[in-house]
């Protein structure tokens, strides 16, 4: 057997592409903004399935989070750093938009404890909702019209480092006690508290952390296309999340890498693909609702669900019995 | 000072007197059985103890300590764990990972430490994983730790339940029809591990039960609910005698 | 005083459309324990099947009388509204019955989302907003100060019919006792020979009906396009969880609420902008500290 190379090669190699590949001019902008979507759409979908899969709750407000991120990042940059150190200080404002929205995540946790499933969806629901009309009633951050005048600063460089490290947090999590913790709400919250488990502080931790991804995610967006309004993180937005979760597998970080890259490229291939068929490009929009009804019919734990690529478990756990060891999808 | 002392405890559900001033005090080391008619009550007790549900009236006492409108989880790490009468599993988690989400209470990981993976989060789940281990040996279950529990044979189930429980390092164990369901030789054998486990973790167990066998064979000290109510309490030998008992529950079923 | 009457019958007309379609989410909810997110954009659809209806009508030759016209379009929406919603429970939540219950929220999240994406793309419908043809003479009858327009009076009058035939008919009728025996108890009613899968369907075709009342109603009077699902669905959603979903009675109480919030709030606060933000935050408020709306009992916990 050939010898394995090591993940830190392998992310060493990465940084190096993600560095220079822009630099050589080979990939169109329109290429690379592709690549920033995946990106980006990776680390929201880790963030969404810590909620939604590993902890088996249900939101739909991350979108919410996202703005947050989007919004607070966005602030720093323009208003609070000069404007030339900003390159430096982005990653800052990415943290800073992160830590707001984990302060809204922690705050949603508190309606999870006494609500769950359908009626926690339309309590997120309902945060996203304010969340978007707040943002609207705010002048000074251009209400409904947006915000702009951010520096494209979100570089391949950046993106890579945030979903490496965004990645290795959840990875951490979810192979510690808290992550089993998560896993037992999701199988029976009543049996978790009676083994033990805090299940309130474990879902104050998972809503908090999943919100700092997802706030992360949205400083990234906020910085790649340079504008972004209250109609950017609607409930369409999401939905695309749920896709991608759902798609690449609920209870798998490998699903969720799997997921985004997979839903990204799918809908972007969409454009040229609609347009030689003489199709109208609106047709686009029915696909993401369309797969996930059938997703939800055919295949509800999605291509990884609850399975994991080896190079997603931390070393000292590969040689334990997982709970992946002889799960069967369904 | 009695170990777990339930003090003139209530309970009704919409209208009905599930429990009403139950009593019960229990010694450290005792084995104490809780039999009676199905609905008597019996679950519901456990229940109040472990705080999934609140008595309308009276008091729970553990080593002195009041456990009314305390978290169930607090409970546990106060030192009493539970099965349960239809068996909770964490279903779609690993043998082994059951026993380790009965850990939490018992691990001090702290989030930092988790997400940072820091040498003590490592060494916390290194210690976890091999008591993990030693739990299920004791119930023999070593062998299955990567299967998952719903592919378990129930009578599996039933000792993955107790080794969970164990896992949360109690010093009261309330154990709900363990032998439900088992034939008379499934029944010795799961009596056996009970006064094993209890002699080998020194434990106090309380236990409900409809097996005679094992009730009588096991229990110090047995009490009789029956409409939420005590109608009896006393050792197997009373209890056996006791024509109020005979009358209500036992009738032809011990010889 | 009289501003305040004015804005009250308002209040009256919008939350009628509110709790007809709050009807719907209230009945599913009661026989199936499961929000059907799709039904706001049921209501849209029947809104452009009124409007193709009355369009087609109009612009025949028959010359028929507006009072036809009207009632016409409003049959052919319920009817084919009713349709979509049965079709919609046979194909894409009848198989999840026994699946987890959050890929049936999940399906009717994405059905609800297909049915805006798919009016957009369809070319007929399009995203531009439409007017459905006046049906109803543009008369306004002063009494006391107060205006009623002829579009009030109509709107208010259907919309309390349709809701006390259906209080009567879940009251009165075999199907009605059906529903509410489903309900009561899943579990057991299959077992006393009730139909369970014919009595879903009643359920779905009926919330659909009542709504597609609404969504004619609400089409006559104000425009309409592929979106509108999203904010009037949220908002009739609102009104059930306000007055207990599940409580058919409590989903007409709660739409009356939730009307009066729409008209006056921009009254007190001087905004129109800040409606989204007091009903949400109702919703918030009360999901998470009565859950079972104000006509609704708690269910307590099993172990």
């Amino acid at each position: 057997m050939a010898r394995r190379i090591p993940l830190p090669v392998w992310l060493a190699v990465g940084l190096v592409l993600a560095l220079v590949l822009p630099e050589t001019g080979w990939l169109s902008p329109y290429i690379l903004l592709v690549i920033t979507y995946v990106g980006i759409n990776m680390i929201l979908a880790v963030s969404l399935n810590l909620v939604n899969g590993y902890m088996g709750e249900f939101s739909v407000g991350h979108a919410g989070f996202m703005a947050i991120g989007a919004y607070t990042a966005s602030v720093l940059t323009v208003w609070v750093f000069p404007r030339d150190a900003s390159p430096v200080l982005f990653p800052l404002a990415l943290l800073a938009g992160g830590a707001v929205a984990a302060v809204a995540g922690l705050g949603l946790a508190f309606p999870s404890f006494r609500t769950r499933g359908d009626h926690l969806a339309i309590v997120t629901l309902a945060f996203l909702m304010i969340v978007k009309s707040v943002l609207e009633n705010m002048p000074s951050l251009g209400g409904p019209r947006g915000f702009m005048g951010m520096d494209k600063l979100t570089t391949l460089g950046w993106v890579f480092a945030s979903v490496t490290g965004s990645v290795w947090l959840a990875r951490n999590l979810v192979h510690s006690r808290w992550g089993r913790g998560v896993l037992s709400i999701r199988e029976d919250e009543t049996a978790a508290g009676l083994v033990g488990v805090d299940t309130r502080r474990v879902k104050v931790v998972v809503f908090t952390v999943s919100a700092f991804l997802a706030g992360i995610a949205g400083g990234l967006f906020a910085h790649a296309i340079q504008f972004i309004n209250p109609r950017s993180f609607t409930l369409l937005k999401s939905t695309d999340m749920l896709v991608m979760v759902y798609l690449g597998g609920i209870g798998s970080l490998g699903g969720s890498l799997l997921g985004a890259t997979v839903y990204t490229l799918v809908l972007e291939g969409l454009r040229p693909g609609l347009q030689s068929l003489g199709i109208a490009q609106e047709w686009r929009l029915v696909f993401a609702p369309l797969l996930l009804i059938l997703l939800m019919l055919k295949r509800p734990l999605g291509i990884l669900g609850f399975r994991e690529f080896r190079f997603l478990v931390p070393r000292d756990e590969r040689e334990k019995p997982g709970r992946q060891a002889e799960r069967k999808t369904p | 000072m009695s170990f777990l002392s339930v003090e003139e405890v209530s309970r009704s559900f919409g209208g009905v007197r599930a429990v009403s001033g139950f009593r019960l005090d229990i010694g450290e080391g005792e084995l104490v059985a809780l039999i009676g008619p199905n609905g008597a009550g019996k679950t519901t007790v456990f229940n109040l103890i472990t705080g999934v549900y609140r008595p309308d009236a009276g008091a729970i006492l553990f080593r002195g300590k009041s456990l009314v409108g305390v978290p169930p989880h607090r409970i546990v790490d106060q030192g009493i764990a539970r099965t349960f009468q239809n068996i909770r599993l964490f279903r779609d988690l690993t043998v082994l990972d059951n026993v380790r989400a009965a850990q939490f209470g018992r691990t001090p990981t702290t989030v930092w430490g988790a997400l940072l993976r820091t040498p003590g989060c490592r060494r916390d789940e290194r210690r976890v994983v091999d008591s993990s281990r030693a739990f299920l040996a004791a119930l023999g279950l070593e062998g299955e730790a990567g299967t998952l529990a719903r592919n378990l044979p129930y009578g599996r189930q039933r000792r993955l339940e107790i080794a969970r429980a164990l896992a949360t390092r109690p010093a009261l164990l309330l154990l709900d029809e363990p032998a439900a369901g088992m034939n008379p030789a499934e029944v010795e054998e799961m009596m056996e591990l009970i006064l094993r486990l209890r002699k080998e973790f020194s434990l106090t167990v309380l236990l409900i039960e409809h097996q005679m066998r094992m009730v009588m064979g096991a229990a110090e000290r047995i009490v009789v609910l029956e409409f939420g109510e005590t109608i009896a309490e006393g050792t197997p030998e009373e209890i056996r005698t006791n024509p109020t008992v005979v009358a209500a529950y036992l009738g032809g079923e011990v010889t | 005083m009289r501003f305040y009457l004015q804005q009250a019958l308002n209040a009256l007309q919008v939350g009628s459309v509110y709790a007809l379609i709050a009807l719907g989410y209230t009945m599913v909810y009661g026989i199936l324990t499961m929000i059907n997110f799709a039904h706001g954009d049921v209501f849209m659809v029947s809104s452009y099947v009124a409007f193709f209806v009355a369009t087609a009508l109009i612009g025949s030759h028959l010359a028929l009388p507006p009072a036809v016209v009207f009632a016409a379009t409003l049959l052919s929406s319920m009817f084919a509204t009713a349709l979509l919603a049965v079709a919609i429970e046979r194909v894409a939540y009848r198989p999840l019955r026994r699946a987890p219950r959050m890929s049936l929220v999940i399906t009717s999240l994405g059905i609800g989302l297909l049915l805006e994406n798919l009016a957009i793309a369809f070319r007929p419908v399009g995203p531009a907003p439409r007017m459905l043809p006046a049906l109803i003479p543009s008369t306004t009858i002063v009494v006391g100060g107060v205006a009623f327009s002829a579009l009030q009076v109509v709107t208010i009058i259907v919309s309390a019919a349709a809701m006390l035939g259906l209080d009567a008919l879940v009251r009165h009728t075999r199907v009605g006792i059906a529903m509410r025996a489903i309900s009561w108890d899943s579990a057991l009613v299959p077992l006393m020979g009730v139909p369970v899968d014919r009595i879903v369907s009643m359920t779905f075709a009926i919330g659909a009906a009542v709504a597609a009342v609404g969504g004619t109603l609400y089409g006559m009077t104000y425009t309409i396009d592929p979106y509108m699902g999203i904010r009037i669905g949220w908002w009739a959603f609102i009104s059930a969880v306000v007055g207990g979903i599940g409580n058919i009675r409590g989903a007409m109480l709660g739409g009356f609420l939730l009307g009066a919030v729409e008209i006056f709030t921009p009254v007190f606060l001087h905004s129109s902008t800040y409606r989204d933000m007091v009903a949400f935050s109702l919703l918030l408020v009360l999901l998470v500290f009565r859950p079972t709306g104000i006509l609704g009992s708690p269910a307590a916990q099993k172990v």
